[in-house]
Formats: structure tokens, sequence, C-alpha cells
């Protein structure tokens, strides 16, 4: 077990230093440094003093440890726009991602295993077709159209929804968290909602192939045979082995709904680290774009990491066949 | 395009006198009557984006053509010279429907182009890494996993930023994001056929290497990659059409569907929601129709559900 922790520890520190390096060369190395770190309107004294504080005149490999070791204290330099420190910039933003995130997950996992179980029982009727047709949908719909479309409807046509913003907000462990106030769930609900879709048509698909499965098996005869009702058989026994797969995956689109919060904040005008992003782009603001993918991949590294670990201490055989190659 | 669609309908007839192989799949997959209307649909858009020139009512990009006075026309409504715009004009004056085919023309052949290059890209390191094994393997496979270990999104998102806009940039930021997939799925297969005898027959025959890995062992690997492709396909189309819609996909010159739908979002608020609500509709039943292609080929082209 240790040996294995170890090992992925390893892999995960190699990510973030070939990440990090990729960062180097793409953002240090390709076009001149300077113009990339100075804002535009920076004098010839200032320029001056920069080229002497990078060490530019130092060959690439110096400059690349100096990077890191910055990198180590947290420093990616300030932003152009803000004027302040880009880590202190994502980190601030990032509790309104987390919870749009964390929201969606919820109401993805919420949506999707009753519908998912509901067509795996129906798979040949009206029902089943009609939800795994559904989920088909559910996956080619444009995500930014979507919210478009939803911001039309409910906040245009309808007026029931804010059409964006984050709204009203509650204070938690001194961070703003918009579940704390029902005043502002009104605004989360939208954008959770959309970035909610995709996944939800994920765990219908695996939620449907699981209770197929699980429906054939001996416990299932079992059970029926003992003469438990269809529910019992139904919200214990297939829902248990179904979740594994559900969690696991769920587990590593975490991530991926972070990154896709991009498209639903500059929808709807969400203030998370997407939205920063797409601003910074934008206005060329590249020390923050910088420590956004330093974070964000930080982040990734840490949660494959984590699924990895745990995947391990639930299934066994993960460890050893990992050992094995 | 009537015609296409009898043809297509015509060689579903299941009345064979010869059953070759091909008929007997357009037989199989013409059973399921969603798919079969999903195929046509991906012909018709198609048909379409390539006669695009013909077909659209204007050249919305000839400024000749464009007249600023008839920007923001709602559906159905006549300029002042009495010229009929069916989905309206955008803010430019374009006609919306003319916009839409010319933009559904540059998504697809987005999709499809870097489709294509990120399968040649995959499948040839993919078989490469699976023939060589060891160290070999190992790099591509190290490269494959680091790259799926992050979504598609965000990597295209960050090369677009330091690449800038641009149609080609967009297709290298999507061959890049894409080729892993078809790299792991080739690998797995190939180093099943690896151990097949024809292999070893090719090696007897001191067949060249590169002979061996391109003209026997890859033709065997291709079957799972029709199904991953046609998948991406959709995948790659609805990429290009967010990154355009962030600000930085294709240029303003040259609109994408993705595109069109970002003009039109400055106008929702004011309940002009045709410039954004068409294009997305064209968008939705482009991806929708070659995903459900791609689900049906999967159902038909898995060992485990022959009968």
């Amino acid at each position: 077990m240790l040996a294995f922790v170890l090992r992925r520890l390893g892999q995960s520190a190699f990510v973030i230093v070939a990440m990090a390096a990729l960062v180097f060369l793409s953002v240090y190395a390709i076009g001149n440094p300077i113009d990339i770190l100075l804002a535009p309107d920076a004098d010839q004294q200032e320029r001056a003093a920069a080229i002497a504080r990078l060490g530019l005149d130092r060959p690439l490999w110096q400059q690349f440890l100096t990077f890191l070791v910055n990198l180590a204290q947290g420093d990616l330099g300030k932003s152009f726009v803000f004027g302040s420190d880009a880590v202190s910039l994502i980190l601030a933003r990032l509790p309104a991602t987390l919870e749009l995130a964390l929201v969606a997950l919820v109401l993805a996992i919420v949506a999707g295993i009753p519908l998912g179980i509901l067509a795996g029982l129906r798979s040949d009727g009206w029902i089943g077709r009609g939800v795994m047709t559904g989920s088909i949908v559910g996956f080619s719909l444009p995500n930014f159209w979507l919210g478009i479309m939803m911001i039309l409807l409910f906040a245009v046509e309808l007026k029931w929804l804010p059409a964006g913003g984050r709204g009203a907000t509650g204070t938690f462990l001194g961070l703003q968290f918009s579940l704390l106030d029902p005043a502002g769930w009104p605004n989360l609900l939208m954008p959770a909602l959309t970035l909610a879709i995709y996944k939800v048509s994920l765990v219908i698909r695996l939620a449907y192939a699981g209770t197929r499965e699980a429906m054939l098996q001996d416990y299932v005869r079992f059970a029926r045979a003992k003469g438990l009702s269809p529910a019992r058989i139904i919200g214990v026994h297939v829902l248990k082995n179904i979740l594994i797969p559900i969690v696991t995956v769920l587990g590593l689109e975490l991530g991926s709904m972070i990154a896709f919060a991009v498209v639903t904040e500059t929808v709807f005008a969400w203030p998370g680290v997407g939205k920063l992003l797409i601003d910074s782009i934008a206005r060329l603001d590249r020390p923050v774009i910088v420590a956004y993918l330093i974070i964000v991949v930080g982040m990734f590294t840490l949660i494959n990491l984590a699924v990895d670990i745990l995947y391990s201490i639930l299934d066994p055989r993960v460890r050893l066949a990992d050992g094995g190659h | 395009m009537a015609g296409s669609l009898e043809r297509g309908a015509g060689a579903a007839e299941p009345v064979p006198a010869v059953e070759s192989p091909f008929r007997r799949f357009a037989a199989d997959y013409s059973a399921n009557g969603i798919a079969l209307a999903a195929l046509l649909t991906v012909v018709v858009l198609a048909l379409l984006a390539i006669l695009a020139p013909w077909i659209a009512p204007q050249n919305p990009y000839d400024l000749t053509q464009i007249s600023i006075f008839d920007n923001m026309l709602s559906p159905s409504e006549r300029s002042l010279e009495g010229k009929l715009f069916l989905l309206g004009t955008d803010d430019q004056g374009r006609d919306m429907l003319s916009a839409m085919i010319y933009g559904l023309k540059l998504s697809l052949f987005v999709g499809a182009a870097s489709t294509a290059i990120a399968l040649a890209v995959g499948v040839s390191l993919g078989v490469v890494a699976a023939y060589f094994g060891g160290l070999i393997d190992s790099v591509i496979m190290r490269l494959v996993d680091l790259q799926l270990s992050f979504p598609a999104i965000l990597i295209a998102l960050i090369l677009l930023a330091l690449l800038g806009k641009g149609v080609d940039k967009v297709i290298l930021a999507l061959t890049l994001v894409q080729w892993a997939y078809y790299a792991r799925t080739v690998r797995g297969n190939a180093l099943v056929e690896r151990r097949r005898e024809y292999i070893e027959a090719a090696h007897c025959l001191a067949l060249p290497r590169r002979r061996i890995i391109f003209r026997h062992l890859l033709p065997n690997c291709m079957a799972p990659l029709i199904v991953v492709a046609t998948v991406q396909v959709a995948h790659a189309i609805s990429l290009e059409a967010t990154l355009s819609f962030l600000g930085v996909g294709v240029p303003i010159t040259e609109p994408s569907l993705g595109l069109l739908i970002a003009n039109g979002y400055k106008y929702i608020l004011s309940g002009k929601y045709w410039v954004s609500f068409f294009p997305g509709l064209l968008l939705l039943a482009t991806i929708l129709s070659i995903n459900l292609v791609g689900d049906h080929l999967r159902d038909l082209l898995n060992p485990r559900l022959k009968r």
C-alpha cells in the first residue's frame, strides 16, 4: 500500500513539474517575456529593472530554476489589470466555482441515478428508450447555448429567475457561499442546471448499464425468491452495486466540471475562476492565466491522486494490477 | 436532396439476392428508424455545407450583398426593398439563414479536419507503441495519460489563448486534444492483434517492420476506431463552437455556428432571440445526429451483442 501511494505521489510530482515546464516554455520562452510580464505602458527604466529582476541574461535552465523557486513560494507575479497578486486573486474566486461545481454534481446524481435505474428496469419499453434517447440529447446540447436559451426563457420571457450574477451570499469561515442564503438560490439554479445537464446524461448511462447487468445477477434472483419487495431489491441491493462505477467516474469528472465552469460562468456572469480566466485572456492579463493554469493543474493532480488512492483502498485488485506492470 | 434520401432508403431494403457484408450491414443499420433518420440528417447537413455557395440566399462574407439598414430584422420580416429574411438578420444586416449555412460549413470542416489529422497521428503512435512495447510504449502512453488527465476544453482553451485566433489554430488545438483517444483505443487492440498468427507469418516472410505495422497490424485494429471517430467529430464540433463562443476560436471574419451564437448573446436580454436561437438549433441538430449515428454504430459493431 505504502509503495503504491509513494509511486503515485512520484507520478503526480512529475506531472506538476512537467506542466510547470510547459507553462514556463510557452509563456516565458515564446515571444518576448518582457512584453508578457510587463504592462504595455511600462517605460524604459521599468523594462531594465524587470530584465534584471527576471535574470533574462542568464541561461534558460537557470531561469527555469528561478521560476520554480518563485512558484514554490506562491509568487506568480501581479495582475496587470487588478494590480494585486495573481495567486490570491485566483484563490479568492475559487469558492464560487467550487460551489457551482459541487451543486451541479449533486444535481447530476439526484436526477441521473433514478432516471437511469428506471430506464434500466424498463429497457424495452418506451420509458427506457425515451430516457436513453434523452440522454443522447443531453450529451449533444451545446452547453453555452443551453444556458443562453435558459436565460431567454426563464429570465427574459417568464421573469422567474435572474439572468446572471451571483446574488446574495452567506459567509462561512470568511468565504462567501450562495447556498447559505436562500435569496442567492435563484441565482445559483440556472448555472448549476446548465453545468449539470451533461453529467446527468453520463450518470443515466452508467446507472442504466449497471441496472441492466445487476438485474440478471444471482443475488437479485435470490432476493426475489426470498420475497423481498421490489423497492427494497432496487433501493438497497441494486443501488449499492451500481454506485461503485458511478462514484469513481464522478470523482474524476469533478475536475472536468471545474474546467467546464469556464463556459457556464461566462454565460451567467458567475464570478468564479472560469470567468476570471476568460476575462484575463481577453485582456491579455498573462500572470493571471499562468496562475490559473498552475493552480487548476495542481488541483487536478490532487483529485486524480485522491481518487486513485481511495480506489486502491476500496478495490485491492487495482493496487495489484498497477504493481504488475 | 430528395434523390439522396431515396437512395439511402433503397439500399436499406432487406431483399438482397446476394448477401454482401455491406448490404447486410446496411440492412442491420436501417432496422433502427431513429438511427436511419439521423444518418440522413448528417448526409443532408453535409450536402448543405458543401453546396453552401449555391444554396445560401446571399453570401454573408460579401459586403456588397449586405446592407446595414437591414440589421436585426426579426424572422420573416421584409427589408425596405422588400427582400424576405426567413430567419431574420443579425446586427450587421446579414441574412441569418445564409450565415448559418456558411457557419455550418466551417463547423463541419473544422470538426472533420481535426478528427482526420488526430486520427492519423493517434493511430500511428498507438500502433507503434503496441508493436514495439518497452520504452517507446511507456513514453507514448505516459503522454497519453498526461493528456487525458486534463479536460479537453482546458487544454484547448490555454493553447488558443497562447496561439491566438484562427481556423488553422483551432484545428491544431483540437488535434492536440484528440489524438490521445485514438492512440489508446488502437493500442489496446493492437496488443491483442500483435500476437496473432498473421503477424508471425509476416515476420517469417521477413517483411520490413513498417510494412508489418501499417499494412498488416493497423487495418485489423480499425473497427472500434470508427465508433470513436464518429463520436469525436461531434465532440470536436461542439468544442470548436464552445471555444469560438468564449472568444478564442475562429476569427469574426469567418463565423462558425458557435460564433454566431456568441454574436446573438448580446441581444438575448432584449428578447431578440433569433440570432442565437437558430444557429444553436442547427448546431444541436448536427451534433445530435452524429451522436445518434455513433451510438447505433457502437451497438452494431460491438461483438458482444452480435446475433
